[in-house]
């Protein structure tokens, strides 16, 4: 059994018995893009009393009603309209969404931002800040509280050509975990030096019965047998 | 099967189920249009499962575990409970919700009820309390609030309609706030949502008192009588939501704390719901009705106990009669 990976990947397992990675976002990209909507919001009041400071007392009714507002729904509304991204969260590329992997729900979004003043006790996010950095997919209370999750959004992914060589067969047979090996390394042999991929093939020299210096072409056409004729 | 082949063969399907899907995202969906939709996720599925089952390369399973992930937040996601019953929810749901959670609601009402009593009672008895709990100029200023020769009543001296709206605006923020304080709270174990309970019974509590005792009685009473039955029930409703998460922490039962937390929550927020509700009727009593001085006072003590027991009996038998889970 090998041990588990070291990283914060968190699997939900589907109905149809299939495993969907989620990547959690830790407390700096997290406090970031809450520091963003908080300046957002500041903005947006700003202007918004500005505006209103022409109306009188109605003005004031106006404004009081969109403090309260903006200052407890502004993140639910984004929240649950917006895909789980309120604007920082769209600008640090995060979303939220519920443990399951499904989108956030009303009730849930209510939840984890009612708690948000909890969260902020007793000064500047004390007590979420303690809860993000201990918690293994870096919660805060409210998220604890609510079932939810803030992860990565996913990007979309180019794929880069396997380098050209003859497609070659092993005389032994590779294990699932070897042929992904193989073809990461043929995949992402363009992101390394021709020094680091020399080196990282030279490992297999021995086993693939080839010199050190002709390693990397062979992998390279393990992987194109692998992959089949395009 | 080779994965290039594999690819090339299934390539066209997951570009229509991305298409679909692209569609579903932004809303633009017609009902008739995805009935095969499930159809076509499980097949991506199955999909998924080749491609990592035959150990073919990561950029390859990569995409597809997106197009799943994608697939599975449109094919389960949760039917948001607020939003669409709001009538089911006003005319039963929320009444037998704060039946079923009565021990927390009679905790919560007994803390808040009864030290606002309880202290108004003691001001009374012993006016010079006041000060030990409320600064003098706050007391300096509810008593010109309340001044019997005032011609006006509440927070503002001279009120206009649009004064109404101001103050009506005020009530909101500020009534809805303190609601929402006191929930939260009730996740430091149930200590904040007593705290808050306890202290807004204080502040209220004595100057209730210290105004009945300086004569002022008639103003304040009939200002307050009216609206008090949705605000002040609303603060404890409030803090009952709030006992419930921390009692969701405390004794958990047969359950993870965590768990038990997530379920509390559940419950508890839709509580939160029915207090906006309450809050938001209050204010409106507050801003428009309780602030006229046109209607003799007798005529408002009336009214406040009319709303008093409006509210008791909704709380107490809306709900009861069809579909009543007892």
């Amino acid at each position: 059994m090998p041990s588990a990976p070291l990283d914060t990947l968190y699997q939900i397992e589907t109905p149809e018995g299939i495993d969907l990675p989620l990547r959690p976002a830790g407390l700096l990209p997290r406090s970031l893009a809450f520091a963003f909507d908080l300046g957002l919001r500041g903005l947006i009041l700003g202007i918004l009393f500005l505006a209103l400071a022409f109306l009188g007392n109605l003005g004031i009714g106006l404004g009081s009603i969109l403090l309260f507002l903006v200052s407890w729904w502004y993140m639910v509304l984004f929240e649950v309209l917006n895909q789980g991204c309120s604007p920082g969260k769209q600008i640090m590329g995060l979303r939220v969404v519920q443990d399951d992997g499904t989108p956030i729900s009303w009730s849930a979004s209510l939840i984890r931002n009612l708690l948000r003043f909890v969260d902020m006790l007793p000064f500047g996010y004390f007590l979420g800040a303690l809860s993000c950095l201990q918690h293994p997919h870096f919660k805060r209370l409210g998220d604890l509280a609510a079932g939810t999750l803030v992860i990565y959004r996913e990007q979309p992914l180019s794929r880069p050509q396997v380098p050209q060589a003859p497609a070659l067969r092993l005389p032994f047979a590779l294990d699932l975990n070897e042929q992904r090996a193989i073809l990461g390394f043929a995949e992402r042999q363009g992101e390394l030096s021709t020094e680091r991929a020399n080196e990282l093939a030279a490992i297999l020299a021995t086993p693939l019965q080839v010199s050190p210096n002709r390693a990397v072409s062979e992998l390279n056409g393990v992987a194109r047998g692998l992959l089949g004729p395009t | 099967m080779k994965q290039s082949l594999f690819e090339s063969r299934h390539q066209p399907q997951w570009q229509a189920f991305a298409a679909q899907l692209t569609q579903l995202e932004q809303g633009k969906a017609k009902t008739g249009d995805f009935a095969d939709f499930p159809h076509h996720y499980r097949r991506l599925c199955q999909h998924l499962a080749l491609a990592q089952e035959r150990g073919y390369s990561s950029y390859l399973v990569d995409p597809l575990q997106q197009l799943a992930l994608r697939g599975h937040q449109q094919l389960y996601r949760h039917r948001s409970q607020l939003g669409a019953n709001v009538l089911g929810f006003v005319l039963a749901d929320f009444p037998r919700l704060v039946r079923e959670q009565w021990r927390f609601v009679l905790a919560a009402s007994m803390l808040f009820f009864g030290s606002l009593l309880g202290i108004a009672l003691l001001v009374y008895l012993f006016p010079d309390l006041i000060y030990s709990i409320v600064s003098p100029q706050q007391v300096a200023e509810m008593q010109s609030m309340y001044d019997p020769d005032a011609s006006r009543l509440g927070r503002a001296a001279e009120r206009a309609s649009s004064e109404d709206w101001m103050m009506f605006g005020y009530y909101v923020m500020h009534n809805i706030g303190i609601a929402f304080q006191t929930f939260a709270a009730g996740l430091l174990f149930g200590l904040g949502s007593v705290f808050f309970l306890f202290f807004n019974g204080l502040i209220i509590g004595a100057v209730a008192g210290h105004l009945t005792q300086i004569g002022y009685g008639q103003t304040f009473w009939s200002f307050v009588i009216g609206h008090g039955a949705f605000e002040l029930s609303a603060i404890a409703l409030a803090g009952a939501a709030g006992l419930q998460l921390g009692w969701a922490l405390i004794a958990p039962g047969h359950l993870a704390r965590s768990e038990s937390l997530r379920l509390a929550a559940r419950k508890s927020v839709q509580m939160i719901c029915g207090v906006m509700v309450f809050l938001l009727i209050a204010a409106f009593i507050e801003a428009y009705w309780s602030s006229t001085t046109t209607v003799a006072p007798w005529i408002k003590y009336l009214v406040g106990a009319a709303l008093w027991l409006v509210m008791a009996a909704y709380l107490l038998f809306a709900g009861r009669n069809h579909h009543a889970p007892e």
